[in-house]
């Protein structure tokens, strides 16, 4: 096919919409495994089964995201996806490994045939889940220093992964704020208010430890005029951390008001995060190293796929809307029947 | 050990592992629509009661081929990066395409499917059933497309060592795709029938005579019997197209070591790489001349056309007549079985013991396929344009050798997990259907 865009317009429109797919990524698996990572703070059963019903008509969906945003840099940058899960050989087989029993935890804690066994699959959701989001989180620091070696990017990677776990876990818990009701809401709300001050700290160090690690980003952020055209986004953070922060301790409101603002709040939190990111990282796609337009394919290549693209994702939103509505409410019972 | 050999090991538990799984959904879906519809058309609840069975089977598969097919989709970076910098431009749409078009729809109505009974209107049901099948049917389609792009590759141009498109068409539509194609979906069928029947066999025989098993066990046995000789004129039609682009693996597949006429069917025999024949050959006069030649004294290309280039006999030798030898057997056991469901509408106990031998035989035969095909392929990953060493990234062989580890020791839990779970599923069945109204236990011959 004869590309219709320039290469630069092309390369920009596929890291726009692979920052998208990471994004939903983050947001939608976020609450998958955010609700994973409490199972085991409950010690009702009926509560667990009922926290496993209230993402499992979503959770195969919201995983596909992370296929699209991988494929996407395997496809529209792949020297940068060869460099970068190279140097992620480890965390992300570990990931994968965590991915994989807490997929499999769904369907084998439903088929379980002893109460035992049923222990160890929830057991498998919530490590897997852990495991997950630590390695993600872990990846995220390693990425944002660009790779280096040292006690000092190891540690921060460790901050990382768990900043990340705690933004899950915060997440699902607002997850089952809006979906659940009776103890197990009242529980989760206490689960959010808990784990807000870890992720508020998280956001902090990394923003942080950030600019201070490379004198790039510094100039990013700390440059008249940038410095007074970005104020508005750590302002909106901490405006939002402190809102949700007063809604929670009122929460459950009667009649059960508000019950997906934590859920929407949170979201604006990973958006501002992935702003910030972002925009300390533009253009490079592996950080000091390449630029995204250094590592494009082809641009015949990328406009194929981008004619798909424009085709198919409408209809993919309509249908993740629609399952969204027909699974709207209140969670229930899953049954195939 | 060396680090290309570890990756190669890797990527082939891998996808051996996940292959596992999507033979099973890609026709089980098509399955349990037909179930439904029986039902929707008859109104008889045994259709019903069959579809709710192995939904569960279904499900359970589906969340397996998810979760592995998830790491697949790593391989290619953390495996092979230079296969995406070469090759990227013709696999990177490909994979592209199958993300947007079949991965998202399977999942999204996945959980229309199972969950979504008593949420949606029957149509809707219905119609979320047919997407996922259609979405499993068309992830196929286009990684087979990749897949035989990488045998017989045709629609590109070499520039600066990287591979760039100039045809679509003939990319998507390479010679060996609508063989291969065939040939999975069938393999697929024959793995769905097979366990189908295999499974209701084995209740059957436990005693749970549900009208339910009984009508699982007929669509199984009277599936395998549609599909396993389809497959046998399949497969050889794919022979003749492999014979045509990659006469060097049709050569070992034969263990045919020279160029000339009049070549032997090799039934059974052991390849010797050094001294360059077969040992304890035995053979058919002339077999494998009129397979592939349709003459007797046809001329097929032998090994020593290809010294240096040529993949390793022995493993491509002995995996493909575990196929084939899987694929008589399947033909005549269903064959068999046919035939007494019609003319006396049971089994004998003896075949129904053969349906259980036979329960994963689907999953031997499409492993051993695969491992025919792929390693037949070798020294190159893509015929022709690139070698498998040339895709090797420079992981070090220690972390490589760890994370198979992991995989391996994962991959057996899951699976032994998999297996004694359908088994109990069966088992449990039988106590819920073991109700009075249960059809009379037939007579057995
Ligand atoms: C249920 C599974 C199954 C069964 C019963 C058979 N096969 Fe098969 N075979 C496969 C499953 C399979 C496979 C896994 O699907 C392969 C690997 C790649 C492919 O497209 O099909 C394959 C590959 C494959 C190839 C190599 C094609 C290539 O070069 O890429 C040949 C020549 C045959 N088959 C021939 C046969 C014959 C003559 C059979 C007669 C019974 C047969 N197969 C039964
Ligand atoms: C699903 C069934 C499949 C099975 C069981 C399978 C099995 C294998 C095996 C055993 C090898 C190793 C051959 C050797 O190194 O000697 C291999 C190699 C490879 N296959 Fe497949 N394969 C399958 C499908 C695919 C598909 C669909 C693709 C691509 C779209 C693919 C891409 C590759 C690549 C890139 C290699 C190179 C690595 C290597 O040579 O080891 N395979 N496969
Ligand atoms: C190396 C090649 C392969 C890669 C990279 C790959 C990748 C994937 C991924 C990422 C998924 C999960 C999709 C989801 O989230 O729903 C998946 C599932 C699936 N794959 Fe593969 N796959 C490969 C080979 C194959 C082959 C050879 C087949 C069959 C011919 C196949 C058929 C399927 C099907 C039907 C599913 C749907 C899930 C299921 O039914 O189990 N894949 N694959």
């Amino acid at each position: 096919m004869t590309p219709f865009l320039p290469p630069e317009t092309l390369a920009l429109t596929f890291a726009a919409l692979m920052a998208v797919s990471i994004l939903a990524y983050v947001v939608l698996d976020g609450y998958d495994l955010g609700v994973g990572l409490l199972l085991q703070a409950t010690p009702e059963e009926a509560e667990r089964d009922r926290m496993v019903a209230s993402i499992g008509p979503f959770w195969d969906a919201n995983e596909t995201w992370l296929v699209l945003g991988v494929g996407l840099l395997l496809v529209a940058f792949p020297v940068a996806h060869g460099m970068v899960l190279t140097a992620l050989y480890m965390p992300v087989a570990l990931m994968l490994c965590g991915l994989i029993l807490r997929g499999v935890a769904f369907e084998f804690r439903a088929k379980a045939g002893t109460p035992l066994d049923k222990r160890r699959w929830d057991w498998a959701f919530a490590g897997g889940s852990a495991l997950a989001a630590l390695t993600q989180g872990w990846m995220l620091g390693r990425y944002v220093l660009g790779f280096e070696q040292g006690l000092a990017p190891m540690l921060f990677a460790t901050l990382a992964a768990f900043g990340v776990a705690a933004a899950y876990a915060f997440i699902g818990a607002c997850w089952l704020i809006w979906r659940t009701e009776g103890a197990l809401q009242v529980r989760a709300v206490a689960w959010a208010r808990d784990v807000l001050w870890v992720v508020a700290a998280g956001i902090v160090a990394v923003s942080v430890a950030t600019p201070l690690a490379s004198a790039r980003i510094f100039a990013r952020w700390f440059e008249m005029p940038n410095l007074l055209l970005l104020a508005p986004l750590p302002a909106a953070t901490f405006g939002l951390i402190l809102g949700l922060r007063s809604l929670l301790r009122h929460m459950p409101l009667p009649d059960d008001k508000l019950r997906h603002v934590p859920f929407w709040g949170a979201v604006g939190l990973f958006c501002l995060s992935f702003a910030g990111l972002t925009w300390s990282f533009f253009p490079y796609i592996v950080p000091e190293r390449l630029t995204l337009f250094q590592a494009a394919s082809a641009p015949e290549s990328l406009s194929i796929i981008l004619v798909g693209a424009a085709f198919v994702l409408p209809v993919i939103l309509g249908y993740t809307v629609l399952a969204w509505c027909i699974f709207g409410g209140k969670a229930r019972d899953l049954r195939y029947d | 050990m060396d680090p290309v050999l570890l990756a190669r090991i890797q990527f082939a538990a891998n996808i051996s592992f996940h292959i596992l799984f999507p033979t099973v959904t890609i026709a089980l879906g098509w399955v349990l629509l037909f179930f439904k519809l029986r039902f929707n058309a008859t109104r008889d609840e045994r259709w019903m009661e069959a579809y709710r069975f192995w939904v569960k089977i279904f499900a359970l598969s589906f969340a397996l081929g998810v979760v592995s097919g998830i790491t697949m989709s790593f391989q290619f970076g953390t495996n092979w990066p230079g296969f995406m910098e070469r090759v990227g431009n013709i696999a990177g749409p490909l994979l592209a395409y199958e993300v947007l078009t079949a991965f998202f729809l399977e999942a999204t109505f996945l959980g229309i499917m199972l969950f979504g009974f008593r949420r949606v209107p029957g149509w809707l049901h219905t119609i979320a059933t047919v997407l996922v099948a259609f979405g499993t049917t068309m992830s196929a389609f286009w990684i087979l497309v990749l897949n035989s792009w990488m045998h017989t590759p045709v629609g590109f141009e070499m520039r600066d060592g990287i591979v760039h498109a100039t045809d679509w068409w003939a990319i998507v539509f390479s010679p060996s795709m609508p063989y291969r194609l065939a040939h999975m979906l069938i393999a697929s069928g024959l793995t769905v029938a097979f366990l189908l029947a295999g499974m209701s066999a084995w209740r059957w025989l436990r005693g749970d005579r549900g009208p339910a098993v009984a009508v699982a066990l007929r669509t199984g046995v009277i599936m395998a019997a549609i599909l396993a000789p389809t497959q046998l004129v399949v497969g050889d039609l794919h022979g003749l197209n492999t014979l045509e682009h990659q006469p060097a693996k049709i050569a070992a597949m034969e263990g045919n070591w020279q160029t000339r006429g009049n070549v032997p069917l090799v039934l059974f025999g052991i390849p010797d790489e050094r001294a360059r024949e077969n040992r304890f050959e035995i053979a058919i006069p002339s077999g494998a001349s009129l397979i592939l030649k349709h003459s007797p004294s046809g001329v097929v290309p032998g090994l020593d056309q290809f010294e240096g280039l040529h993949p390793p006999v022995k493993p491509v030798f002995y995996a493909f007549r575990v196929m084939v030898g899987t694929g008589m057997a399947m033909v005549a056991l269903a064959l068999l079985g046919a035939g007494y469901l019609w003319r006396r509408g049971t089994l004998p106990t003896v075949l129904l013991r053969g349906f259980v031998l036979m329960t994963f035989s689907g999953w031997l035969a499409t492993l051993a396929g695969w491992y025919v095909t792929e390693i037949g392929r070798q020294p190159w990953l893509v015929t022709g344009v690139l070698t498998t060493a040339q895709a090797a990234g420079p992981v070090p062989a220690a972390s490589i050798g760890t994370t198979l580890a992991m995989y391996l020791t994962l991959y057996a839990l899951l699976l032994s997990a998999y297996v004694a779970t359908l088994y109990r599923l069966a088992a449990k069945g039988r106590i819920s259907e073991a109700v009075p109204g249960n059809a009379p236990i037939p007579q057995t011959a």
